[in-house]
């Protein structure tokens, strides 16, 4: 069952060019809808006001060499390992959806371009990591779902009510889900199939009111947070000081005095225990 | 003037909410990220501006410590034990830095065990000094500390 192609079987009911139109369709929904997404919410122009602003207050310039040193950083860091997230848990939690999901989307895209029907066999591998696509998908998000997202039980709002925001989360999980059980009760047109089509263009349908365009975003984001700091404009926070450093002594001489020469790390305080929100 | 969220760098992490004396940082219902619900009632302590992990709450300070349209931002860094403050004038020219100690010993290692203290006898009781008065004022190594005792004096004016 693993090893099996479920595309593949269905092109003795679906056409293969409905298929691959399908995919197109979802493509182009997921462009037209970050574009949407990113007018209405002006997130771009927002983008770009900010770096003006802090390029304004800059302490130096940053090299071409720089930014590149910078853009690799950024791409090892927050856009390969999800670097950006304070709590292990969650970065887990999203790496395990993020890949997922991309395994899980590559394979299905070159299973049905490549591979559309059982008269060309399908290497065993792609089903595989099909397979196993879903399975981090469902994993990374029940995960989510059920342990890690922001709870808002003390905000009185029953964990069974569901929000415009919960889209996004909701349709990757059902997709994932549905293409599961579709996999193990042996694919065809079944049900299964139908809520799997349903969800996935839910999912790929509703990227405009969905977070599902922060993944465009996101990556420019951290590299702007990473020139900022690189430039020294900071967003105008104060720099980040080492407490041993002698001219840190001298200018702030209440560190030495109260704290001594070499300061000892003073472990955790308020952030030794998750806030429980109340 | 309140606080308020970029809503972009908050994680929800909840540390405002736990931290806020007044009970008006929340977790938006829709889109799970923190917000002053109501503005009117938060006295700008900065509590929750010091508690965020993310720096995403700030707050337009007042004009009474710099003229409007400053930026004043902080970093509570616990492991170090200090908090830096940066305040910065609205003609980009005046940029003032400030670094403090916020502990002098590691967290949560040092609380007094009032438990385990000697209870007080009747003498101590009856006496006008409070439970560790001597102590804790430092009276019993040479008397009160003051500006004098510790060899300093009041200036005249403002001092910078």
């Amino acid at each position: 069952m693993f090893t099996t192609n479920h595309f593949s079987g269905l092109s003795a009911s679906i056409p293969t060019a409905y298929m691959q139109g399908y995919i197109i369709l979802m493509i182009l929904l997921v462009m037209g809808g970050t574009i949407l997404d990113m007018m209405h919410k002006k997130s771009a122009k927002y983008f770009f006001e900010n770096a003006k602003k802090a390029k304004k207050s800059a302490k130096r310039s940053v090299g071409g060499g720089e930014r590149a040193a910078i853009a690799a950083s950024v791409l090892a860091k927050e856009v390969l390992t999800s670097g950006e997230f304070s709590n292990p848990r969650r970065r887990l939690s999203h790496l395990l959806t993020m890949y997922g999901f991309i395994i899980f989307a590559v394979t299905t895209a070159i299973m049905i371009f490549c591979y559309p029907t059982p008269a060309k066999a399908t290497p065993a591998v792609l089903p595989a990591l099909w397979h196993i696509g879903a399975l981090m998908l469902a994993v990374g998000g029940y995960w989510f779902w059920f342990f890690i997202r922001v709870d808002v039980a003390a905000e009185g709002l029953s964990p069974f009510r569901f929000e415009r925001a919960d889209l996004f989360i909701l349709s990757l999980l059902a997709t994932s889900t549905f293409a599961l059980i579709w996999s193990f009760t042996g694919g065809g047109l079944t049900v299964f199939f139908a809520l799997f089509i349903l969800s996935s263009t839910v999912l790929f349908g509703g990227v405009y009111w969905s977070k599902f365009a922060h993944m465009f975003f996101k990556p420019a984001a951290a590299h702007q947070k990473r020139i900022i700091m690189a430039d020294g404009s900071r967003e105008n926070l104060p720099p980040d000081y080492d407490l041993t450093d002698p001219e840190v002594q001298r200018r702030f001489p209440d560190i030495p005095m109260y704290m001594g020469k070499n300061p000892p790390n003073m472990g955790l305080c308020i952030k030794a225990e998750r806030a429980k929100h109340y | 003037m309140p606080t308020f969220v970029y809503m972009t760098r908050c994680d929800g992490c909840g540390e405002c909410v736990d931290i806020c004396p007044s009970d008006i940082m929340h977790i938006d219902k829709k889109l799970r990220r923190a917000y002053n619900i109501e503005p009117n009632m938060c006295w700008e302590c900065y509590s929750c501006v010091k508690a965020c992990p993310h720096q995403a709450i700030d707050v337009r300070g007042y004009a009474d410590f710099a003229p409007l349209g400053h930026s004043v931002r902080v970093l509570r860094d616990e492991e170090k034990g200090t908090i830096a403050w940066r305040i910065k004038f609205r003609n980009g020219k005046k940029d003032m830095e400030l670094l403090a100690p916020i502990t002098t010993k590691p967290w949560r290692k040092h609380i007094p065990k009032l438990a385990e203290a000697p209870p007080p006898s009747k003498e101590m009781r009856d006496s006008q000094l409070l439970f560790n008065e001597p102590k804790y004022i430092r009276m019993d190594d040479g008397g009160l500390h003051t500006l004098q005792s510790n060899g300093l004096e009041i200036k005249e004016g403002v001092q910078y």
